[in-house]
This record gives C-alpha cells, structure tokens and sequence, in this order.
C-alpha cells in the first residue's frame, strides 16, 4: 500500500478551515490535458482503468457494477477488465472496442487531470482527432508484441499536426513479453527514428504493463532495468506551456450583448494576450481603431484580463463590430485574407473533392468556402506528399480554400484558437473536416480582376435581353438536349443571341482530359460553369444540358453568378423510362457492367429540391415544354419586348 | 494553457462561453432547470454569460408530479430572486393516467413523465437548443457525449455517429425538427460544483443539508415520505433521521444518506470520504446496465 499513499485520498477531519484549506490547495493545482492512443487493443481503455482505479477514483458501487460487467463482457477471464470503466457505450462493451472518446478527471497531490480515451480503430480516427484537439500530451501506446503499426504512426502524427508537443511512449504488456529490455529499447529506437520527423520538444518512454499495474502508478521490481519514471510522476512532473503573456491580443467576438441603449459590449473568450482599460485596439477586418472603455463580468469590471478569460468588453465609440469579427493588438494585427492555404484531416465518407463548397467555422466566424486546390496529400507510413484529386476518409492533405468573405486568423502553429477550423457539409450540416491554416495566400500572387470600361450590362443592353445560364439536369437520355435544342431555335428566332453548352460536346474539348470518377466530374461541371459565366458577361443567354448529377456542383455554378442569373431545369424522366429510350444505347451498356460510374445505374444522380422549373416529360411533347422554359424566361424577364404571336417552331 | 487562472476559473469560463455559443447561433434555446445543485450552477453561469443583461432564453421545468415539495418552493423563489422568465411542462395524459413511480414502476414513470414530457415541452415551444446540467464523470455514457449533443427530430441521440467536437469550435447547425442538447458543465465534477457552490455562496435546495426527515427504507434505499401518495407496504416504519440528499429527484426514487453534514464544508468532507458515487442514490440508473444510454437514446437529459 505504501505506493499509494502518494494519493489524494483521504482528506482531513471535517473542520471547516481544514476542508478551505484543502479546497484552497485544490485551486493551486495545475490542470494536464492529455489523451491515450495508438493502436486497437494496445490497452488504452485498461491503461486509464487502471488509473483511475489506482488512484482510488472507483467508488464501490462502480465496481460492483464492473465485476458484474467483467463477467458478461470481460476479456480477462474470471480478474476484473478494467478497460470495461471507460467504455462506456453498449455497443463498446459487447464489442470490447472503443468507438468513441471518453473524457475521465482524476487528481493527484500535485495536479488535476482530464483524459482523454480515443478509440484505436481507423475507422474512428475523427473521434481520436477530437480527443486531442485540446490535450496538451499525447500517451501513444505500443503493444510490446506488436511493435510499431499504422496506427500509432497515424496517431503520432495527426497529434503532431495538431500541436502536441509532449509525447509518452508508453510500451505496454511489457509483462508479455517477459519484461524484456531488448524488446522495449528496440520499440523505442524504431518510434524514434519515426518521429524525429513530427516536432515532438519530449518523448518519454516507459515500459508498462496496464493489466497488472507495473509502472503505472509507481516503480515494478519486475523492470529494476528501467531507471526513469512511472507513468503518473511523468504526468505529474512534465512542464506545461504556461500562457504566453506576451502574445499578442487576440479577442475573437461571440456575441454582442446589447440590453438596452446604454450598453452595448461585446462578449468573448480572450484567445492570447492581455488587454487594459485604456488600450487601444483594433476591429480585424475593417481596420478601423477604438479604445478599451470597460471590462465588464458580473464580479465587477476587471482593470485588465488575459488569456482564457471570458469577459464583455465595452469601446469607447460606437464602431462597427460583429460576431466572427476580432478585437485585436494594434501593433500586431492577424491576417485577414480570402485565400489561404491549410492542412486538413477529412472525417467523412463522402471524399473532400476540390471544386466543391462547404461551410467553414471558426472559434466564431462562419463562412462559405470552396476548396480551391488540392495540393497533396499525406501518406501516413512514410509521411511523404503524394499527389490526389481526393481527400478519402481519415485521409490529411494540404489545401488552398477561397472564402466568400475575408476572415481574420493567425497561422495554427502560433495561435490554437484563431488559426483553427472545421468544415460542413452544406446539406446534411455534418462536421466534415478539421483544418489548420498553415499562411495567407497573397492577393499579389493571384490574377488581379482588371476592371473593363465594357461592362456586362452594356452588352446586355445591346442585345436587348438580359444574360442567363439556364441550366437543364437530369439522367442521361431525360431529354434535356433535345428540349434546349427547340428552345434555342425559337430564341434564335426572337432575335436572342444564345449558346448551348453541351455534356457530350464539351466533353469531347474543353475536358476531354476528364474521365467519369466524382472527381473528375466535379472538375467537368466546375470547368463548365466557369465558362457559362464568361459567357454570361459577354451578354448571352447560356443554355447549358449537363447531366450534372451532384447538388453541390449545381449549386456552386449557381454561386458563381450573380442573383436572378441561374436557372435550375429539372428535366424528369424516370430512370426506367430513359432506359427504354436509350437513344445512345449507354444504359444497355452500363446494365451489363461495361460502363463505370453511369448515372443512375452504379453512380448517384441528386434530384433538385428547389428547382426554377421542375419538367416532367412523360406524355408530353418536346414543344409543350419548350414552352414552358421560354415562360419561365419571360417571369424572369430575361427575354421581353417580344410578340407572342411570332414563336413558332 | 494558462497559469494565471485557476482550475474553477477556467472551468467557468469554458461554461460562460459555451452559453454565449448558444444565445448567438440558435434562434430558439431553452434551459432544462431541474432544480438540482447543477442547476443551481447552471444557473449562475447563466446570469453571468450574459450580464448586464438578462439570459436571453427561458428556463424549463419539466415536473413530473412527484418532486419534493420543497423543490417546488425553492423553484419559485429562485424565479421571483433572479427574475428569469421560468416555463413548467408536465405530461398532462400521464396525470389523466394517474402515472406514478409506486404504482406504475421506475422505468415507466421516468419513460412517461420525464423522457415523454421533456419531448412534448420541447416539440411545443420548438426549442432548437436546450441546455442541460449533466457531467461526464456523472455515469459511463455521459463520459462519452459532446459537449454539443445532436438530436435528430425525434429528439433521440446517436452514440456511434457523434459529430467530431474539435477545439473550442461547435457546429451548431441544424436542420428544421433537428437540435442540438449542449452541456455547459461537461468538464466539471462532482467536487468542482462543490466547491464553486462555495465560493460562490450559490443558495441550494436545502434537502442538501442533514436534518431530521421522516424516512421509510424499501428495497435498500432510504426513501423520504414527502407526501401521503406513499402508502406503508407490510412490515414497514416511518422513522425520523438524520438524512440529507446527494442528489434530487422524484421523491420516490431518490435514495436519502443518514448525515449529520449541515453546513457546505462538511457536506463537502462527507463526499471526499464517501466510498460510493452520487447516482448510487437514483433508481433510474439500477434498472440495467446501460440504462442511462438506452434512455439518452430514447430522448431523456
């Protein structure tokens, strides 16, 4: 027992100014963030167990409940499983994995912790990711028997990416392998070599065995060998980043509280550095200069605050602030910039396609993005940059993104808080990826808009008609070049001036280079839009027959013109129905297999919700919905000083 | 990482922002008020997130019917004290079903009368956002959920697929019928809410506090007869003692400790010495293993 009476058990009598005293020497303590990791069944869910059951933080009724547990789920036989404390979801227990992180607090004499259990299993990485978005120290644990494997790479290296700089190599079933010291300083020499490479400042390695407790709370005679410390000292000991005071001020704005009149403050969190009554600041994005009147909480106003706090700040003049803005230090301002480039790790199953749109969230800036470029990615067993047009799940890649808006942030290597995003799907608003903004892309570096004396407008006029993309989707062989070809002959006829863009007859040009992978089809309707867009500001009215089968392209043409200028036509025919056409003989082909990723047989097609025109064609003639496009064209007043009378075929 | 604050301070600020977090992105939040001393921080939190001005939401009540009595009183007060614009939703067809824990079991009064009732207040005002008081070193499944829980619209949650939290950054979208359950004192344990209830001389339901009660004991746990609803089963005895509550629920299935704890630090000394956890004292939690998760699932806080 004597190992344990290092442990923060038992407090003094019941005294009031002893319990002060001992609450009083609580605050004192530091706070360690850390997460376990590595590979499935490494022990990391019976590491933290063993923790916390060490240092006495079961309480009797839990383990009556893990001794039941163990029995019907136990992988230990007739000893209790520890690992069963953490894993604390059904679906965990009856699989004896983990799925997702599970935060666990314990505290010793010398400092208070929060851990972190991630799950091993590829498949979760996002949840590993998650984890160790706030720790400070990662523990990577090794299977002794097992050695080095894709998954403690991936881990140390995605803990890397995401700042931990203290590293504990926790080598564990040492008793497996007979407390050898050959095994563990082999392990140790291959984890090295490794990640010499990730920017670790300490790695401490110690040999351990979680199940029977051998350096986990205090020395094991079985490794006399080993002359560092166990695993708690380490954690009590390791130095941690105390703030940077001098960092500079960075004070990302969440909410603007505004009871009445006389008050209007601006709420946050204090992402670095200290501000004063009296200081002078700056909004980040428009540049423009206050001071610092009052620091508001509810205790009272505060002289000054730093770094984690968060407080309201009232300004001296009533200038313009809102959320996602930054109040910031004059003398060192942060980035504000459109473009930039960043690393991200993609947590879904849907691959990040570059072309495509998302949503992008900062601590408290939101905006619409498109991911411009992607400039590779990164193999994680060689940590080498290949090239690739996708971004699969659990996958990390460099890319550039374009934002709609200008937002204000600092690379992530000197501010966690500001430098940091996520990204959203747009449609099903689930949190697709993570992403570190590595540097500003310089406006100077990109290709300047020249500003044209001939204008959109002008050319319109000149035609009489206002400039459109009216856009046909639907499956191969709906009838969408057949319907455009009629329109544009009666445009013709009106004394329009138009173009249709065509799938086949683009893809035989402009993007011959393009197969029919997502990717490549992202590319081809992107390419597509790009030139619809040209041609929109040359003044003509653009009728474009894509198959286009994915929402999230349409919708970035869409994004790409300006309000009133896209045209959604959903031409709806039944798949079965276009089969039985078959005017190309393509479904023939793509039902026996002989064609790859055709739409609507073994690659998705994505039915508008909120088309312009929504156009079903059974039983109706080519003509009838002619007429019905040149319609929506006048309630749009896109073509006008026309006589009915004239349409004719 | 800082050193300047301390470890309530931090923990206070994390609260504070993720409350403000909320008021700024959602269009309808609401606060779950059970009444409890983590409401009672919630509470607090709350008035100082948004101060001068008030919290920018309402708080919720959901009454089953069978709180104790002086629950009920210290509510209203509380309400009347801070001014905060206080809603309470029972089930009223469980009421016209007579739905109680003595005659319809554990499992399906807190299904009906706290699971069903939370889901009818939430549907009935079309709250997109509700905070709730629980703490991941509470219970296993708790340990394992965000810190901004997504709902989907039958209010039911999906342990396997929890959107990724990184960071300090919340995706707080949601899609109509959609919400998201967040809560503020996640990294707070049971000994922080202690502590921080004294710091901050936070007034409490006085049920925390030791005095003489009249108690019956059934099925190993000291149940307080609050009111005339619990009927004497054979062989039993009302008896005074010297009890006091870790946590609080319904009455009928909330287990009393015999204390002599009447004052904050030794309630506090009581909880460092105790050998079992603060749910030990609910029933909801004993029904089966993986009760709690199977009900977070079905809806429940």
């Amino acid at each position: 027992m004597s190992k344990l009476a290092q442990i923060d058990l038992s407090p003094p009598n019941s005294a009031a100014e002893e319990i002060s005293a001992y609450m009083a020497e609580q605050e004192k303590k530091s706070l360690l963030r850390f997460l376990t990791c590595g590979s499935v069944d490494d022990g990391k869910s019976t590491l933290i167990g063993r923790l916390l059951y060490d240092t006495k933080l079961i309480f009797e009724d839990q383990l009556a409940a893990l001794t039941k547990d163990s029995r019907k789920h136990g992988t230990n036989g007739e000893d209790i499983d520890l690992a069963l404390l953490v894993d604390g979801l059904e679906a965990e227990r009856e699989q004896g994995i983990t799925i997702d992180v599970a935060y666990r607090f314990f505290s010793t004499p010398k400092r208070k912790f929060i851990v972190a259990d991630t799950p091993g299993h590829e498949q979760y990485t996002r949840n590993m990711a998650t984890g160790a978005s706030t720790a400070d120290l990662a523990i990577v644990l090794v299977d002794a028997r097992q050695g080095i494997l894709r998954q403690t790479r991936r881990h140390s290296f995605i803990a890397s990416l995401l700042g931990i700089r203290n590293i504990v190599l926790a080598v564990n079933k040492i008793d497996l392998v007979g407390y050898s010291q050959e095994v563990f300083d082999e392990i140790v020499a291959d984890y090295q070599t490794f990640a010499s490479r990730l920017g670790f400042n300490t790695i401490q390695a110690i040999p351990l065995s979680a199940r029977f407790g051998d350096n986990v709370i205090g020395p094991s005679e079985n490794l006399d060998w080993y002359k560092g410390p166990a695993l708690l000292q380490h954690l009590e000991t390791v130095p941690l980043d105390s703030a940077d005071t001098a960092r500079p001020f960075r004070f990302p704005v969440q909410f603007v509280n505004r009871p009445n009149l006389d008050f209007r403050g601006f709420s946050g969190t204090i992402a670095s550095g200290t501000v004063s009554a009296g200081d002078e600041v700056v909004v980040a994005k428009s540049g423009k200069s206050s001071r610092v009147k009052r620091i508001v909480t509810w205790d009272g106003d505060l002289e000054s605050a730093g770094e984690g706090e968060a407080v309201t700040i009232v300004l001296d003049d009533e200038i313009e602030v809102s959320r996602g803005n930054m109040l910031v230090a004059p003398e060192a301002r942060p980035e504000v910039a459109d473009q930039f480039a960043a690393s991200v790790v993609w947590f879904a199953e849907h691959a990040l396609i570059p072309g495509r749109s998302y949503i992008l969230r900062t601590e408290t800036d939101q905006v619409t993005v498109t991911i411009t470029d992607l400039k590779y990615r990164i193999d994680i067993n060689s940590f080498a940059e290949v090239p690739a047009k996708s971004l699969d799940l659990n996958e990390v890649g460099v890319v550039n993104i374009s934002t709609q808006e200008p937002v204000a942030f600092d690379p992530y290597k000197s501010n966690r808080s500001t430098g940091s995003f996520i990204l959203i799907d747009r449609l099903t608003n689930a949190t697709v990826g993570a992403g570190m903004i590595d540097f500003a892309l310089r406006r100077a570096s990109n290709v300047h808009w020249q500003a044209l004396d001939v204008d959109k407008a002008s050319r319109a006029a000149q035609k009489d008609q206002k400039p459109a993309v009216v856009w046909f989707t639907g499956l191969s062989g709906s009838g969408k070049s057949t319907i455009a070809n009629l329109v544009e002959k009666r445009l013709s006829s009106l004394g329009k001036h138009t173009y249709i863009l065509d799938g086949d007859n683009v893809r035989h040009g402009l993007n011959r280079d393009l197969g029919f992978t997502e990717e490549d089809r992202v590319e081809n309707i992107r390419r597509v839009g790009e030139v619809a867009k040209l041609m929109v500001d040359a003044g003509l009215i653009v009728l474009v027959s894509f198959i286009s089968p994915f929402a999230a392209e349409r919708r970035m043409v869409r994004e790409l013109l300006c309000e009133g200028e896209f045209l959604e036509i959903f031409v709806d025919t039944p798949f079965e129905e276009c089969a039985k056409r078959d005017p190309k003989g393509l479904y023939a082909k793509a039902l026996r297999g002989e064609i790859k990723n055709f739409t609507g047989v073994d690659s998705p097609y994505e039915a508008p919700d909120d088309p312009e025109l929504h156009l079903e064609t059974v039983g109706r003639t080519t003509e009838e919905l002619a007429s019905e496009v040149e319609k929506l064209l006048v309630e749009h007043g896109i073509i006008f000083n026309y006589d009915q009378s004239s349409w004719s075929i | 990482m800082t050193k300047y604050l301390t470890h309530l301070q931090r923990l206070e600020a994390e609260a504070i922002h993720i409350f403000r977090e909320v008021a700024a992105t959602f269009s309808n939040p609401v606060m779950l008020y059970s009444i409890g001393k983590d409401s009672s921080v919630m509470l607090h939190l709350a008035m100082k997130a948004f101060y001068p001005a008030k919290p920018p939401f309402p708080f919720l009540h959901v009454d089953s019917t069978w709180k104790f009595k002086e629950m009920i009183a210290f509510r209203d007060s509380e309400a009347q004290r801070l001014g905060f614009d206080l809603l309470v939703h029972s089930n009223q067809e469980g009421i016209e079903q007579g739905i109680g824990p003595f005659t319809h079991g554990s499992n399906t009064h807190t299904h009906i009368m706290k699971t069903v009732a939370l889901r009818q207040a939430l549907d009935k005002y079309g709250f997109d956002a509700a905070f709730g008081g629980a703490r991941r070193d509470e219970e296993k499944s708790r340990a394992k959920e965000r810190i901004f829980s997504f709902r989907n619209p039958q209010h039911s949650w999906d342990p396997k697929n929890q959107r990724p939290e990184m960071w300090k950054i919340y995706n707080t979208r949601v899609a109509k019928g959609e919400s998201i359950r967040v809560f503020p004192i996640s990294n707070w344990t049971e000994l922080d809410i202690w502590q921080y209830i004294m710091q901050e001389e936070i007034p409490i339901v006085p049920l925390y506090f030791a005095a003489s009660r009249p108690v019956v004991e059934r099925d190993g746990m000291l149940i307080m007869r609050d009111d005339e609803r619990m009927e004497m089963l054979p062989g039993e005895v009302l008896q005074q003692k010297m009890v006091r509550f870790r946590t609080l629920g319904c009455y009928p299935l909330t287990g009393a400790v015999e204390s002599g704890a009447t004052t904050l630090p030794e309630i506090v000394s009581e909880m460092l010495v105790s050998r079992t956890s603060e749910r030990q004292g609910r029933m909801i939690d004993k029904d089966e293993a993986g009760s709690m998760e199977k009900k977070k699932r079905e809806g429940y806080f």
